[in-house]
């Protein structure tokens, strides 16, 4: 069941980034370059929702409906959190392709985004070629 | 507003809220962070024997990453078949752009631990300073390069 689940909530993440056109890359280039702000609505409203579930989730619920726990992800202060972000950062103003959207676009039969699915795998692999054993 | 919002608010913010809906269900069902750029790293470790990407973190959730994955593909195949969206549209980014880009953003995604999703919708939803800092520099440099694609000749 927790499978299932996994599989419904990557269907509804994919969904809604199709419907809200942040799988095209050139209305996330136009968001970036000021004539469209409409991805702030889109951030916007998931991270409301998100913020919801996260903060009364763990009250309302001793755990998850079909899990051990309640994870966490702490995300750190440190050199890479900040420059890695500058350096995604450039990459995404190239591309306007981030992660996400680059995957899900395949499902709109956007094939193009191959390309880019492949290169951010290239990138993660000297990433991790590079960091080493941390 | 048309000034702000040329294409309309109502698909933003309706696909804003499903998002959200999506990474909700993941944790309020399963107790799971749904960030999507670990899963380019995780995948690595079903190949290479590397010991950064033998970690735990990577090899425990390689599965459930490439499950989640895979119902993104599905969702928007399910937008792209009931919407009839069949509009002909078509990438115009050049592939040196969506290569070079992927590439770079596929390297700094990992390096932040987090992108879009990881920093921007989990971390911002669970109020990390790090995660809001990682997102208005992001923020910056991709307006910034944005703006320089253009004057290089790009798109």
């Amino acid at each position: 069941m927790g499978w299932l689940m996994v599989l419904a909530s990557g269907a509804l993440f994919g969904f809604g980034l199709a419907l809200a056109t942040m799988i095209r890359p050139e209305v996330v280039l136009s968001f970036l370059r000021f004539q469209d702000f409409g991805l702030l609505l889109v951030l916007g409203g998931a991270v409301v929702v998100t913020f919801l579930a996260y903060r009364f989730g763990p009250r309302l619920l001793a755990r998850p409906l079909f899990g051990a726990s309640f994870g966490k992800h702490p995300s750190e202060l440190n050199r890479n959190t900040i420059v890695g972000a500058a350096i995604f950062g450039v990459g995404w103003g190239i591309s306007g392709v981030c992660p996400g959207p680059a995957i899900a676009g395949l499902g709109a039969g956007q094939w193009e985004l191959l390309i880019a699915v492949a290169a951010m795998l290239a990138g993660a692999w000297v990433h991790g070629r590079l960091a080493g054993g941390k | 507003m048309e000034a702000l919002f040329p294409l309309g608010v109502g698909h933003y913010l309706a696909g804003g809220l499903i998002i959200g809906l999506g990474v909700s269900l993941l944790f309020l069902t399963t107790g799971l962070i749904g960030g999507m750029s670990t899963v380019f790293t995780s995948t690595w470790s079903f190949v290479s024997r590397l010991p950064f990407f033998s970690q735990p973190r990577f090899v425990d959730s390689r599965a459930w990453r490439l499950v989640y994955a895979a119902g993104l593909v599905l969702g928007a195949a399910a937008w792209f078949l009931l919407a009839g969206h069949d509009d002909g549209y078509r990438v115009s980014i050049p592939w040196w752009q969506l290569a070079v880009g992927g590439f770079v953003a596929g390297f700094g995604a990992r390096m932040s631990n987090g992108c879009t999703s990881g920093h921007g919708i989990c971390g911002m939803g669970s109020l990390q300073l790090p995660s809001m800092l990682a997102v208005l520099t992001f923020l910056a440099t991709a307006m910034v390069t944005a703006r320089l694609v253009l004057m290089f000749g790009g798109r």
